[in-house]
């Protein structure tokens, strides 16, 4: 394996009715998905979410929660009734706890991933705009970031698909160093220190310090470096989902590209065995945040065999081995992305090292760095004021006119690995290469007759049928273009695509 | 796929005792980068004053959120 394995991004967004603190945010969360229903799909009958396949305490160490002990935030399979839209693009949208959340299609690489995330952001832009223009709606605002700086914590969950027989145990220890150290690549940066962030000063990671536990189930409480959510949706057999709950949300298209590349390399890694030496962090926990909060880089996390390296120096043993296992794999016939990856890598890891603010047009939590130590200087106001607390904010609204990271964007400013084009054309078309394609495809053109629908499964009404059709999807590689595109073309029903399936009349 | 190149993308330079030199001789060069950057930076602020949330403190204050996961 390389850089390339089945991925996806789950976001949950800040939302806000400036003027109006008290608003109920699951209600307008709701407004939020009900819009771009109305907007997009307004002839369509409402497809469901298909719960069956859904175990959110199914633990990766090998036995269920049950559902008394369980806290009611972690009961995310009860259907609420919540707005729910699954969109043509294969993609989620819809409103979890008291978000609305855009959960990407399953994609096979990071530069994809990083299209069909820049997409949710378009969507839920879209989204927002469109709630606002409703009869008696306010304008709401979307932010996609990770704390509101006064306790609570929102997520930006990765998820990767990996093989069942690699050893959970394999998966921590080689994990959770990388974990701790990644954030100097791809943190969004902070101002404010402590999860109510009344600490003053800035750091590199906006969800460092909402984390107390090295593993667990957890998500909204105790939250874990590693998480052992068990839901692959997919062949349990076959295949886990590795939940990875400790990303920040970026804005930039590097800073997630990297993200999602060199993580697919470590896990690659993991799976092969190839790693051996153990980097294994003395107190992760503490660790985590020192790192977060020392934002030249030079901390020296202390490894559990006696040395001290920096975060930076961390991730360059990562590489390092990493370049060794592509060599080993490949020898000079790597795929140009995975060689891409670990170029920008090494790159980005050296000039960490040398200087960090040189990633000013790269790396999100540095190019937020940037403009507030810009008006710390011409204005003369310390980490404290609320101007700062409030370009930490605005960094992250969504808005192409208005926020903050788009407006750098707008300027040239910030490298970039995809074009408007390309992130347009996502908002409604599936990755060619995974089950989103069958799913999304079914939505485009039978969506009167899809009942409901999941990451595994797409469920028919036809007319005449007594019973619903439900079309298992347990293979993510299954139901691509190759495999059933021209068969999607062919049928120009949903009776039709069906009985093709299942090869009834 | 679609990569711009960075000025310094390809460099190459390990850690080790050629690292900490640059690091000695760093700092200066360090020091005259940063100043470079903050002429840069005046102009890309004084459009985002435009763009900035009017109110500050009253903005970020109602910035309230529920817990997510």
């Amino acid at each position: 394996m390389s850089v390339r394995r089945v991925m996806g991004i789950e976001t949950e967004y800040g939302i806000s009715v400036p003027g109006q603190p008290g608003a109920n945010a699951m209600v307008t969360s709701s407004q939020v998905v009900n819009a771009y229903q109305a907007a997009t799909a307004a002839r369509a009958r409402r497809a469901r979410w298909d719960f069956e396949e859904e175990n959110p305490l199914r633990d990766a160490r090998g036995f269920d929660l049950t559902r008394e002990a369980a806290d009611s935030s972690q009961l995310t399979d009860e259907d609420l009734g919540l707005a729910n839209v699954i969109l043509t693009n294969g993609a989620r949208l819809y409103v979890d706890h008291a978000h609305p959340e855009y959960s990407a299609p399953e994609c096979t690489n990071p530069l994809a991933a990083v299209i069909w995330d820049k997409a949710g952001e378009r969507v839920m832009a879209e989204a927002a705009s469109r709630a606002g223009e409703m009869p008696g709606g306010a304008a709401i605002q979307l932010y996609k970031n990770n704390t509101d700086n006064k306790g609570a914590s929102y997520g930006c969950h990765e998820n990767y698909l990996m093989r069942r027989a690699t050893p959970f145990a394999d998966i921590v220890r080689h994990l959770t160093p990388f974990f701790v150290s990644r954030q100097v690549v791809c943190g969004a940066g902070r101002v404010g220190l402590g999860a109510d962030g009344r600490g003053e000063g800035f750091q590199v990671s906006q969800r460092a310090d909402f984390f107390e536990v090295e593993v667990g189930l957890e998500t909204t409480l105790k939250r874990p470096i590693i998480n052992t959510r068990d839901e692959p949706h997919a062949d349990p057999e076959k295949y886990r989902r590795l939940h990875v709950i400790i990303g920040d949300a970026n804005m930039s298209e590097i800073s997630t590209y990297l993200k999602l590349g060199t993580t697919a390399l470590v896990l690659a890694m993991i799976e092969d065995k190839f790693l051996d030496g153990d980097l294994a962090v003395e107190a992760p926990i503490a660790e985590l945040r020192a790192i977060s909060h020392d934002h030249e880089c030079r901390h020296l996390v202390l490894l559990r065999d006696g040395r001290r390296m920096t975060a930076v120096q961390l991730q360059m043993e990562y590489l390092e081995r990493a370049r060794k296992y592509v060599e080993d794999r490949f020898g000079t016939g790597a795929d140009d992305m995975t060689v891409d990856v670990l170029d920008r890598w090494e790159s980005v890891l050296n000039r960490l090292a040398e200087d960090p603010m040189m990633l000013s047009r790269e790396l999100d939590w540095v190019a937020k760095l940037e403009l507030l130590e810009g008006y710390r200087r011409r204005d003369g106001i310390g980490w404290n004021h609320p101007r700062l607390q409030l370009v930490d904010l605005q960094y992250s609204d969504i808005r192409p006119d208005r926020g903050l990271y788009n407006r750098l964007i707008a300027r040239g400013r910030m490298m970039r690995l995809t074009d408007d084009a390309a992130i347009a054309r996502a908002m409604y078309e599936p990755p060619d290469d995974t089950r989103a394609y069958f799913r999304g495809r079914c939505l485009q053109k039978y969506a009167d007759a899809v009942a409901a629908a999941s990451w595994d499964s797409v469920i028919f009404d036809i007319p005449g049928r007594e019973s619903l059709q439900r079309v298992p999807t347990l293979e993510p590689l299954r139901g691509t273009r190759a495999h059933v595109g021209s068969l999607l073309d062919r049928c120009s029903n949903a009776a039709d695509l069906v009985s093709a399936l299942t090869g009834r009349d | 796929m679609a990569t711009k190149d960075t000025p310094g993308q390809r460099q190459t330079t390990r850690r080790s005792e050629e690292a900490e030199e640059t690091e000695a001789r760093g700092t200066e060069e360090v020091k005259e980068r940063h100043e470079r950057l903050s002429d840069d930076v005046d102009a890309i602020l004084d459009e985002i004053d435009e763009v900035l949330e009017e109110n500050a403190e009253e903005f970020v204050r109602s910035y309230v959120q529920k817990g997510g996961q």
